[in-house]
């Protein structure tokens, strides 16, 4: 356990201060960069809290493709000498943010959270979990102490399946909403006229 | 035996003639010409039929036929609907065939009067409307329906005092007789909107609140075997609300300044709807609800010395007038006091009675007049004279016509007026306030006698005075606008025959209507009609029925002795060219004629003083004074309020697109701080 | 590492998002602060699927998932507004001249 711990701490520290320079690096490049770090640091928390195949999707997309179209629009546009500026409402910006940030935390402090540790099912999740990105292997499951229908139900629940079963409906709305979003960036890119 | 809907019909047919003439004819009068006239004998059929079977529907019913037709349902409106029927008692029956009968002459007199007027058609469109509602009015057996068509007299009034409504006297005149007629009817209104609230009582007992026998039953008091729904203080308003409306339309003081000016109207409308028949809608009002006024002591008093003062008080202003058909106007504002100063001393009988005779001599006159106006081209006195020998049939109707308005012996005016003279000083023996009334009647007797001669003697005596074309004259070198109805055209000569014959025939009426009622049964010599006919078929509609009083020698010689005086007196003055030098002496009067010639200032009182003075000055200074500022400065201040709730909120919309968020945020955090302190 | 740690995490990297989303002049910048935002929301997505006991779990073990779909749907929504945003970013660019938000106060050519 300490091991995750320590990786935990590491982790957030990374996660904090790359954000902390994203939002107040003036060099943009540099401010793209760190943004990298950050998506690399939330990935390994996915990894951490056994969502691995999130992790990799976490490094393919934001890392692989965002991070990339930050940079690509930093050097395409001439402003980047000018850099990040603070603009009028940074005061009251600050104030909200913070003042945001100590209500989010009195909440997570003070509520009673039901956490499966709490309820006993710590290692029966765990192992859903991991099955559920990998090959719902049933010896591995059943080792895990997964009882036969329990085990059927994570061999047939897993990520994949409920992105087609249960949400499938979301998921054709998100594949529209990807066409449109293509569309339309062509449409801005291309401009009037031309 | 009639059916019912040959009683429709007599409502039904002016309708349908009002319609075609409206909707059918009218449009097409410009293609075809001739159709104009076919409107007028459209009009005529229509009413020749009504009026034939208003005289059956009176025959038979004078032979004991007794008209009862259920109502029918209109508006279900709980307790009190409100119904559609037809009220066929004496009462109505008479009144039938008075509408109908001088309607009819009137408009067949029309026919040459109104020949090449360019709204001919407009006119008996008009004129259709009127007789179908006046018709209606008289049926109705509901007060709602009466009050619907009470209204539509008064619209068609409306249109026709202002028919030629390019002259701004006539528009005037018409707006002057809607408004006020219509503050009378606020009465009529109120009356009917208190029976109303009244409804469940009623419904109680059986009774609609709206049908008019059930408000004479629920008048009557429970001792007299009646519902005794209505009593006391609630009976008086009630009367004094019906009263109102009967005052409004009856030209009745203190509402009688429209009359006066409604003469603006073509002459036969002033024949048929100013003097016979509308302005007997008052009366019948209130002869319609005199069961009910009859159990208030105070009404009826209220309503006889309205009556009685009214009788008097337009006679004085008929003194001075010199407009032929003022002249007749006043004498019809006299003469409905007579009806109401009867009405109020218990002569429900003598009151119709008078009505009845009042029609035909009243539409006699004014016919009279509109002949005369035919020929000398205006209607001021002052400009005519020595008509006589050119136009004899008109004098001799006229000359007729004025001896039955002032009650000479046999003339129907006398059988009539002498009734009521009769029942008033009877009526004393137990309220002094009939004596009061009697005498001031007979004061006015002696006025009427007066003013009638003296329009004979200025019209038709002495030496032709140039008519219309010298007023013109006079009048442009005074510098002032022409009056209405003067023309240039004046030719001295009788009225085409299909003027004089209606007049002829009214004029028989005026000679013998009064035999109906005649007390001394001298109608039993030609084996017709019973002596006091009329009023004991008019009293066996009442439940307990006033019985006419045994013929008076007596007060037939004084009233006629009064009568002679004033004709005497009249022919003293005008007639007898040593007296005095002057056309009409009576200028001399000093202050007393420039008060009567003024009105009594009623004009100025209610126009100068109300009007312009209090409501314009005053009411319309204080809503003014409210508009401006109580409901401009709301009107600003909502404006205000929004133009700067306005300016803070575009202080938020000002194009910063992070603004956005930040308020976003900010109602987050509030959100997330109110569920962490409340929840 | 625990839930708590987690969500503390996850609201402090939000709360510096936002800090920036809102107080940075330039586009480029803000859309940076809204993907930090947008990944402190995955974190607290998956945290809760992690730990918390799933609404149905007796029933299903797979709802734990729920988080994790919910997350693959932000992270899809992020790439599409990414899109988008780099393209307004040019389109703002092309007509100001710059890629500062406070000169973008009309939204017209």
């Amino acid at each position: 356990m300490w091991f995750e711990d320590a990786v935990f701490w590491i982790l957030a520290v990374v996660a904090i201060a790359g954000s902390v320079g994203v939002v107040l690096v003036r060099d943009l490049f540099r401010a793209s960069l760190l943004l990298s770090l950050v998506f690399i640091a939330v990935g390994g928390f996915f990894i951490l809290m056994n969502a691995e195949f999130l992790a990799v999707v976490q490094v393919l997309i934001y890392v692989g493709a965002i991070a990339v179209l930050f940079i690509f629009a930093v050097m395409l546009t001439r402003d980047v000498q000018r850099g990040n500026t603070p603009n009028r409402l940074q005061v009251p910006a600050a104030f909200i943010a913070t003042l945001l940030l100590v209500m989010m935390v009195a909440t997570v402090v003070t509520t009673d959270w039901t956490t499966l540790a709490g309820a006993g099912l710590e290692n029966k999740s765990r192992v859903a979990q991991i099955q559920a990105v990998g090959i719902p292997d049933a010896a591995r499951l059943t080792a895990a102490g997964l009882t036969a229908d329990e085990v059927t139900d994570v061999q047939t629940g897993g990520l994949a399946d409920l992105l087609i079963g249960e949400f499938v409906l979301p998921f054709e709305a998100v594949s529209l909403l990807l066409l449109a979003a293509a569309i339309g960036g062509l449409a801005l890119a291309r401009g009037r006229g031309r | 035996m009639l059916t019912e809907p040959l009683v429709w019909a007599i409502f039904l047919l002016p309708v349908a003639s009002f319609l075609i003439i409206g909707l059918v004819l009218r449009p097409a009068i410009s293609a075809v010409p001739a159709l104009a006239k076919a409107s007028g004998y459209l009009t005529i059929i229509a009413l020749g039929i009504g009026f034939a079977l208003s005289i059956w529907l009176l025959r038979s019913s004078a032979h004991g036929v007794i008209y009862a037709f259920p109502p029918h349902l209109w508006l279900d409106l709980g307790p009190a609907s409100v119904q559609m029927g037809l009220l066929l008692d004496p009462l109505t029956n008479i009144m039938l065939v008075v509408v109908t009968g001088v309607s009819l002459m009137v408009q067949i007199y029309s026919l040459a009067y109104m020949d090449g007027d360019r709204s001919f058609a407009r006119y008996y469109a008009y004129m259709s409307l009127f007789s179908a509602s006046m018709i209606g009015l008289v049926l109705a057996s509901n007060i709602v329906q009466m009050y619907v068509f009470w209204e539509l007299v008064g619209l068609s009034s409306y249109l026709l005092i202002g028919f030629w409504h390019d002259r701004p006297a006539a528009a005037a005149a018409a707006k002057k007789a809607f408004i006020i007629t219509r503050i009378g009817d606020v009465g009529f209104l109120l009356a009917i909107i208190f029976l109303f609230f009244q409804a469940d009582t009623f419904a109680a007992r059986g009774l609609n609140a709206f049908h008019i026998p059930d408000i004479w039953e629920a008048a009557r008091p429970i001792a007299a075997g009646g519902a005794g729904i209505v009593a006391g203080g609630a009976l008086l308003w009630l009367c004094l609300g019906l009263f109102a409306g009967a005052v409004g339309k009856s030209g009745q003081f203190p509402l009688h300044t429209w009359l006066p000016d409604a003469m603006e109207g073509p002459t036969p409308v002033s024949a048929l709807i100013h003097a016979a028949t509308m302005v007997a809608a008052g009366v019948f009002l209130v002869g319609r609800f005199f069961p009910v006024f009859a159990e208030s002591e105070v009404a009826m008093m209220v309503v006889a010395l309205i009556g009685a003062f009214t009788a008097v008080f337009a006679a004085t202003m008929a003194l001075a007038a010199n407009d032929i058909k003022r002249v007749m106007a006043y004498s019809t504002v006299s003469q409905l006091g007579y009806m109401m100063a009867a009405l109020g001393v218990g002569a429900y009988n003598a009151a119709l009675f008078h009505l009845f005779t009042h029609a035909f001599f009243k539409a006699l006159l004014f016919l009279g007049a509109g002949s005369v106006n035919h020929a000398a081209g205006t209607f001021n006195m002052m400009y005519m004279g020595g008509l006589r020998k050119s136009m004899p049939w008109t004098y001799g109707l006229t000359l007729v016509g004025a001896l039955s308005l002032v009650g000479i012996f046999p003339l129907a005016g006398f059988w009539s007026k002498d009734e009521i003279l009769l029942e008033s000083w009877l009526a004393g023996g137990a309220a002094p306030v009939a004596i009061v009334v009697f005498f001031a009647l007979l004061v006015g007797v002696l006025l009427t006698a007066f003013y009638s001669f003296r329009m004979i003697h200025l019209t038709f005596h002495g030496e032709f005075r140039g008519g219309g074309e010298r007023e013109l004259h006079d009048v442009a070198a005074a510098g002032q606008p022409a009056p209405t109805g003067v023309t240039h055209h004046v030719h001295l000569g009788e009225s085409p025959r299909v003027m004089v014959a209606p007049m002829f025939l009214l004029g028989i009426s005026a000679v013998i209507a009064g035999w109906l009622a005649n007390p001394i049964g001298v109608g039993m010599l030609f084996g017709l009609i019973p002596s006091h006919w009329l009023t004991e078929y008019l009293a066996s509609g009442l439940h307990d029925g006033h019985h006419a009083p045994p013929f008076s020698i007596a007060m037939a010689v004084i009233s006629n002795v009064v009568a002679l005086a004033g004709i005497g007196l009249a022919v003293l003055v005008y007639a007898w060219p040593r007296a005095f030098t002057s056309l009409d002496p009576l200028t001399r009067g000093g202050v007393v004629h420039t008060l009567l010639a003024q009105r009594y200032y009623f004009d100025d009182l209610y126009e100068g003083l109300i009007v312009n003075r209090i409501f314009y000055r005053i009411t319309v200074a204080a809503t003014d004074w409210i508009d401006r500022n109580v409901v401009d400065g709301i009107v600003g201040l909502l404006g205000w309020i929004s133009r700067n709730i306005g300016g803070l909120i575009a202080l938020a919309q000002n194009g910063q697109v992070q603004t956005y968020p930040l308020a976003a945020a900010t109602g987050g955090l509030v959100i997330l701080i109110l569920y962490l302190i409340l929840g | 590492m625990s839930l708590e740690s987690m969500l503390i995490v996850a609201a402090i990297i939000f709360c510096i998002g936002l800090y920036g989303a809102l107080a940075r002049r330039n586009f480029i910048a803000v859309l940076m602060s809204i993907e930090l935002m947008f990944n402190a929301v995955n974190l607290t997505l998956v945290a809760m699927g992690r730990w918390l006991v799933p609404f149905a779990v007796q029933e299903q073990l797979s709802t734990v998932l729920t988080g994790q779909v919910f997350a693959v749907f932000i992270i899809t929504v992020a790439a599409a507004e990414i899109a988008l945003g780099l393209g307004i970013v040019f389109a703002v660019y092309r007509t100001n001249e710059s890629v500062d938000l406070t000169d973008a106060a009309t939204m017209r050519h």
